[in-house]
């Protein structure tokens, strides 16, 4: 890869009681690309993308050991500034969970957090925000409603704007379009084309052709071990492990 | 194989359900006619604001004025909640956020044994430890000369009492909030405080409510507890130091003795009505804020 790594990941081991979730991991997300992680469910994709802004610090029953480094500095060790870490990353879930406040709070609580105060800013970056999320033009009379009364490719496009309020410069997005419709995946996918120049974004997804048409890098996993990585073209067209092969071929067992 | 056929079947079950269902739906309805019918003889001879407003209790000359237990009763519950109400809310929180699974696998029997205790046993250790404790110390420190039954030994002893039946129910409101939600929150840079105060919170707020509500009716309707320490003396409280009576205890220190008293079996039965009354009205308020909170 000639552009520089954004996120790296060294040794990372995570295991849960006696069960080894992730057994070392060692990546190197490139900046500004859409890297892929790929896998079938349960391989430890989730738990990985977790570690990255440590919500696993909500599972304390999780041992997590290793290093993640991001712009040099090992997201795992941070102690008091964990809070700003973790707006350098906005994140998309695989369904939309929209926080108990109207639309507009939605967005403006990410603000808040950030420490935009005044009332007319406020508003300015909540619409451009939407706007930049393309759900600015379905809600702008709706700005008072529960964000709940939204359809679910709404809430997901919400849950993009709300993640993008923080102003990150990572995306990480866990299956974000596995309970959307086609129409609205497509959207979300473009969307992310387009943010790249911009964000580095991180995505886990276990759809074969999302991961060929927008991956610039795949990371592929099974059993909570990266079996192989590489650039899209590496992967998909030339791999070289049976297991790759195997997912990829569909003959997978 | 079966006597009748599916379609018979399912017109015989399908009727069972009605009949369950009209049981159950008129059963508060029988109640507050049985208890109307019962208290009639009293309701009929008496302005009805006379009798929840009076304060003088003589049913020997036929005075009834139901004020002080009624407002006995109300004191010794809300305090009861005041007091309640943040221990039970703090606990869930943190057994549900800050601490690992495990604790709240050992907590759990402990909450249910406190829950399964008899409210005799309440009473007595109430009496033995409660008492003493307001007489001697807590009394004194603040100037006040008591024997220890009073207000505040009964809304201490039914405190105790409801948390863990709040508690129970506050920690499975907690549990239900989805952790996604709580990840969205904490990837937005809260931190776990912030998480707890404005999400975790306000989604679980009608479940708040009802278990704050259920406690609250719960607490109203506590009857030998509250009767062993509230000190059972006809009288409006000024102090919370001051002994009081409550309606429950009331209709149970009374019913069944001196019933050739013109009327008091009758006024008996108007205290029981009260306190279904009361008890529907904090119902029918608890589901107005439930409705009121549920958008989210």
């Amino acid at each position: 890869m000639e552009n520089t790594s954004k996120i790296s990941i060294v040794n990372l081991n995570v295991a849960a009681g006696k069960t080894q979730i992730l057994k070392n991991i060692n990546i190197e997300i490139p900046k500004n690309k859409i890297t892929v992680i790929l896998g079938p469910s349960g391989c430890g994709k989730t738990t990985l993308l977790k570690c990255l802004n440590r919500l696993t610090d909500l599972y304390p029953e999780l041992k997590v050991s290793g290093k993640v480094m991001i712009d040099g500095n090992d997201v795992l060790e941070a102690k008091e500034d964990i809070y700003q870490l973790r707006q350098h990353m906005g994140l998309l879930s695989q369904r939309p969970y929209p926080l108990p406040m109207n639309i507009y709070n939605n967005v403006a609580y990410a603000l808040k957090l950030k420490g935009v105060k005044k009332r007319r800013d406020l508003h300015k970056q909540v619409v451009s925000y939407l706007q930049q999320a393309n759900l600015w033009e379905e809600v702008k009379y709706r700005m008072r409603e529960p964000a709940s009364n939204l359809s679910i490719g709404q809430q997901q496009r919400l849950c993009l704007a709300r993640g993008l309020a923080v102003s990150p410069d990572i995306i990480l997005a866990d299956e974000p379009t596995s309970a959307l419709d086609p129409i609205s995946s497509q959207s979300i996918e473009e969307k992310f084309v387009e943010l790249k120049k911009d964000y580095t974004i991180v995505l886990v997804t276990h759809v074969l052709r999302q991961a060929k048409r927008i991956a610039d890098y795949v990371v592929f996993m099974y059993l909570g071990e990266v079996i192989e990585q590489g650039t899209n073209f590496m992967i998909f067209e030339n791999p070289k492990m049976e297991k790759t092969k195997q997912y990829l071929g569909g003959t997978f067992n | 194989m079966y006597l009748l056929n599916r379609n018979q079947r399912h017109r015989v079950n399908y009727t069972w359900m009605i009949v369950s269902l009209l049981l159950v739906a008129s059963l508060p309805f029988l109640l507050f006619l049985g208890l109307y019918l019962k208290s009639f003889l009293l309701i009929h001879d008496y302005n009805l604001s006379d009798l929840l407003f009076s304060k003088e209790w003589k049913p020997g000359i036929g005075k009834f004025g139901f004020f002080p237990f009624i407002v006995g009763s109300i004191w010794v519950t809300l305090l009861a909640m005041l007091l309640s109400a943040p221990i039970c809310l703090l606990t869930a929180i943190y057994v549900t956020h800050y601490t690992k699974k495990r604790f709240l696998r050992i907590m759990h029997p402990a909450i249910d044994i406190l829950a399964g205790i008899p409210s005799v046993v309440y009473g007595v250790w109430g009496i033995l430890v409660i008492i003493p404790f307001i007489s001697h110390y807590l009394g004194p420190f603040f100037g006040v000369n008591t024997l220890g039954y009073s207000i505040l030994a009964a809304a201490l002893v039914l405190s105790i009492m409801i948390i863990p039946f709040i508690l129970n129910i506050l920690i499975e409101v907690f549990q239900a909030v989805p952790i996604e939600l709580e990840e969205a929150a904490l990837s937005l840079g809260a931190t776990q405080w912030q998480t707890v105060k404005h999400v975790v919170i306000k989604k679980s707020l009608p479940g708040i409510i009802a278990a704050f509500g259920f406690g609250l009716a719960r607490a109203f309707g506590e009857t030998m507890a509250v009767l062993m320490v509230v000190g059972n003396v006809v009288k409006l409280p000024k102090s919370v130091f001051d002994p009081g009576y409550t309606l429950p205890a009331l209709i149970a220190n009374n019913y069944g003795e001196m019933l050739s008293i013109p009327r008091y079996d009758s006024a008996l039965m108007f205290a029981a009505l009260i306190l279904l009354a009361v008890s529907l009205f904090f119902n029918l308020i608890m589901h107005f804020f439930i409705a009121r909170y549920n958008k989210y």
